[in-house]
């Protein structure tokens, strides 16, 4: 039996940790350790093993038997996260990944921030956070052996999932330095030493997916695919209007329904409507197809409410009044008007994209069970947090008896940020005594979202005799995401407006941003790349038309209207501040120099200069969000109907660090395709206040002879801290294919979708 | 009663011969591989095999499949390792997945009739199965890979 022999002080203080030990709290009691590590397979929870070993913090397990357990606290949406954050916990620990078992965090505030959103598992200060969480596991290993050999921990290094001496060639399997390593107190999390970078040996390779294998025979566990004894399915009838409410309903021939057991009525929501659920009528049945027919047979009819004279097609119409005047100033520096007043030429044009919704391929589904003890859910979910504060406020229980478990999504893009479906699995199950199920159907999903803003801006720009743009005014109008979560809500927030407004570097003297009025009569969410969306098509279709203004070829122009190579501040774009996503410029600065590697190199890829000589139609533009630089140029062609097809792409990304190349690629691959359905076809239109569109043949995403054959990724090699990848490919999309279809055609499809220009 | 062969394994169900297909293989017969999409054969998530020719299972009534052969993404093979599954692996198709069983589905029963189809032919097949992450590029080459074409 080995004991620890020197007194714990010294020797942490060798170590260099002083002895505040503890740290990042340890799962809080509720969420105590329970399952096997194979649970993946089963609808149960996923928490760290309770056999002996030692636990440094809620993400890491080290048994006994040497086998480490990393819990995966973010959700698993296709981004590979389930891939990539253990690998760097575990590259930081020194890990063999052969005996790394990986488990799904549930909803619990001892993992901080699991809301997987905005592109932020990895960027910014999460990288570090991630590592840390090895780094302890790893720390405490090392301070074992080291203790043993009677050597500075210093010179140990732990790897392949032991730890070595190299310099009397010793060997410790962390399997048998677990009892020693279990006695020590746990290092300070936020001051543990981290490896240097060089030693992430995994780090920036690609990974192999670690749900792959389950996917393609059919056994990953989605949302939908929860079952649980007894359980029942409902299908809802929401109010057509947000805000409408239930006039009359009559559940008689709904009960006949063969399957059908309960009809129950939901509550009404209140003002703001945040992640409340709409109301209406829960259909429930035994089998999904009895509850879909149940909905189908039930007799109701509604009060539309305040929402319900909401026309999009005319609203568009106000918000184009709204940025042709005067708004609220945002971003200034020189004096715009004086440099438009006094231009020899003056270029304006007019940006319109409509709401969006988002179409995951699995709809909205949740399961809850409400039984004395709280409420249990098995949910699809983006933030279980989220889920479990806003379960436990309809149910007036206390959060630690919501317990919340999360599946695999099929698909979310922030969708499924927004629990409004599981407070109602939750109180559907609740009335009904029994574990349920909600499933949105696809039609639901598309009329009863959150959806993406719908946006007017107008661009105008003052260019000197010599063709230098000496004035640059961009207003942007669109309800605000805000408007969800507070009344009164008139303008966008900075955060919104941070999103391609704020922070675009120009090398321009004269420039101003307006934000203009925009009430929202539907619930406003976000979608992958939120504001960027409409703003990087404005921006990036602009510089193109100035391109074509200046009589420069449009690469050339967008680097002489980014400018020279340098860290662009407050000051220069004058503005109070740069929102940039939450992170410090000091570390996250905005970097013209990485907009411009990524537009030559993506150039370069693509051979604009010479493919353009030969008569292809290319498009180009780049654009920074989330931290990240996508430089993106478009190929399209007429197909043999004359129809306009984007036929290739290429994508050049400077994410900074990179984790797993291979998913990152996939991003950005996805973000092309992602970004090529919302400008050839995305389009949700509200009448009387409730949405036209029904299912996938009247809103349309890209299939497979609509999407390009081939799209070449590159990232940029970079020590830079590291950026987002889910989002920030989306953005660049939509305008180089509006750039590429007007060099096609000669039509600048100004307002999205381009389908409305009859070209696709 | 209806009887039919699901992955080899005859299933009697006295179940509403309307029911869609889908709902019997998820809620009654209790496989989850085979997804919900759209309800309207718009999307394809739903596909599975009858008596060999993918069909879309949201839309297919329980009665049509009577006396027939119903293959699901559980039964393309014993241990998930045809060819297309291989090459979905390999060429890391899935994002999200969702849909990928579908996908595949719809590419194994291109492949029984077209061992080395054309890119056209692929794209024609599997038009009808949308992937809203994206992954058209991948589940291309993947299609290829499994059908030995090489690329170039």
């Amino acid at each position: 039996m080995s004991t620890l022999l020197v007194p714990r002080r010294s020797f942490l203080v060798a170590l260099g940790l002083g002895t505040t030990a503890l740290a990042l709290g340890v799962s809080t009691a509720e969420a105590q350790p329970k399952a096997t590590p194979d649970n993946w397979e089963r609808p149960t929870v996923a928490q760290l093993p309770e056999d002996g070993g030692f636990t440094p913090n809620a993400f890491v397990h080290v048994a006994l038997d040497g086998l480490v357990t990393i819990v995966c606290a973010r959700s698993e949406m296709g981004q590979g996260v389930r891939s990539s954050l253990p690998a760097l916990i575990g590259a930081e620990l020194g890990d063999d990944p052969a005996r790394v078992v990986i488990v799904q965090a549930d909803g619990d505030t001892a993992y901080g921030n699991q809301d997987t959103d905005g592109s932020s598992s990895v960027r910014g200060d999460a990288y570090d956070g991630l590592r840390r969480l090895g780094a302890a596991a790893r720390v405490m290993l090392v301070a074992a052996a080291a203790h043993r050999w009677s050597v500075p921990a210093t010179s140990c290094e732990a790897r392949d999932h032991a730890v070595v001496h190299a310099a009397s060639k010793r060997r410790a399997d962390f399997r048998d330095l677990v009892a020693d390593a279990a006695r020590l107190p746990l290092p300070n999390l936020p001051s543990v030493a981290l490896r240097p970078a060089r030693e992430l040996r995994r780090v920036g390779r690609s990974l192999p997916q670690l749900d792959a294998p389950a996917v393609v025979a059919g056994r990953a566990i989605y949302g939908a695919d929860v079952r649980l004894p007894g359980m029942l399915t409902a299908v809802i009838a929401r109010p057509p209007v947000v805000g409408g409410s239930v006039a009359t309903v009559d559940s008689k021939r709904a009960l006949t329904v063969p399957g059908v057991a309960h009809v129950i009525e939901l509550p009404q929501p209140k003002t703001p409507f945040a992640f409340q659920p709409l109301g209406g009528v829960a259909v429930v049945a035994d089998t999904t197809w009895a509850a879909m027919r149940g909905r189908a047979a039930l007799d109701v009819t509604w009060v539309a409410g305040s929402n319900g004279s909401y026309e999009s097609t005319e609203y568009r119409g106000q918000l184009l009044t709204a940025v042709r005047a005067e708004g609220k100033r945002v971003r200034n520096v020189g004096n715009v008007d004086a440099a438009l007043a006094g231009a020899w030429k003056r270029v304006v044009a007019e940006y319109t994209v409509p709401h969006l919704a988002h179409v995951p391929m699995e709809p909205p589904v949740s399961v809850a069970r409400v039984d004395a003890n709280g409420c249990e859910l098995w949910s699809s979910t983006q933030s279980p947090e989220e889920v479990r504060e806003q379960v436990a406020t309809a149910l007036k229980l206390d959060p630690k008896r919501v317990r919340v478990h999360v599946t695999l999504l099929g698909g979310a893009f922030g969708r499924k940020a927004k629990p409004d479906y599981d407070v109602e699995a939750a109180l559907v199950s609740k009335a009904v005594g029994s574990p349920v199920r909600v499933q949105w159907t696809r039609t639901d999903d598309i009329q009863n979202g959150y959806f993406h803003t719908t946006s007017a801006q107008r661009l105008e720009a003052g260019l000197d005799a010599s063709g230098k743009v000496v004035g640059w005014l961009h207003r942007t109008a669109f309800p605000s995401i805000s408007s969800t979560f507070a009344t009164g809500v008139t303008h966008a927030s900075d955060g919104e407006l941070g999103q391609g407004v704020l922070d675009l570097p120009l090398a321009i003297p004269n420039v101003r941003a307006e934000n203009g009025e925009a009430t929202a009569h539907v619930r406003i969410g976000w979608l992958r790349s939120v504001c960027n969306i409409h703003h990087a098509f404005a921006v990036g279709s602009f510089m193109d038309e100035l391109a074509h203004a200046r009589g420069r070829d449009p690469k050339d122009n967008l680097l002489d209207l980014l400018g020279v190579a340098r860290i662009v501040g407050a000051e220069e774009l004058g503005v109070k501040k740069v929102p940039n996503y939450g992170a410090p410029l000091d570390r996250y600065p905005i970097d013209v120099a990485r907009y411009r590697r990524c537009v030559e190199r993506v150039t370069e890829l693509a051979r604009w200069s010479s493919r353009t000589a030969e008569g292809r139609s290319l498009g180009l533009a780049v654009h920074h969000s989330f931290l990240t630089y996508v430089a993106v140029v478009a190929s399209v062609v007429r197909d043999s109907l004359g129809k306009v097809l984007v036929d290739e792409a290429w994508v050049v990304a400077d994410a900074g660090t990179v984790i797993n190349p291979d998913r990152v690629t996939a991003m950005m691959e996805g973000a092309v395709v992602f970004g090529t359905s919302l400008a050839l076809h995305g389009a949700i239109t509200m009448r009387a206040g409730a949405v036209v569109q029904t299912n996938f043949h009247d809103y349309r995403v890209a299939r497979m002879p609509e999407a390009p054959r081939a799209i070449r990724v590159e990232l940029i090699e970079s020590d830079a801290p590291p950026g987002g990848a889910g989002e920030p490919g989306v953005p660049p999309v939509a305008p180089a294919i509006a750039n590429a279809v007007f060099a096609l055609t000669g039509t600048r499809a100004r307002d999205l979708p381009m389908a409305q220009y009859r070209l696709v | 009663m209806i009887v039919l062969s699901i992955n080899g394994r005859e299933e009697r169900l006295d179940v509403d011969p309307e029911m869609p297909l889908l709902w019997v293989i998820r809620d009654v017969v209790g496989l989850s591989g085979t997804k919900y999409g759209c309800g309207e054969a718009l999307c394809g998530a739903c596909t599975v095999h009858l008596d060999g020719e993918a069909v879309r299972a949201c839309v297919t009534p329980l009665r049509r499949a009577a006396g027939r052969e119903v293959t699901t993404i559980e039964g393309l093979s014993k241990d998930g390792d045809h060819p297309l599954q291989r090459a979905w692996v390999e060429l890391g198709v899935p994002q999200c997945g969702y849909c990928q069983s579908g996908q595949i589905m719809s590419a194994a029963a291109l492949l029984s009739k077209k061992p080395r189809p054309s890119n056209a032919e692929i794209d024609q097949s599997l038009a009808g199965n949308l992937c809203r992450c994206g992954t058209y590029t991948r589940i291309r080459a993947a299609v290829r890979k499994a059908a030995g074409i090489k690329e170039g």
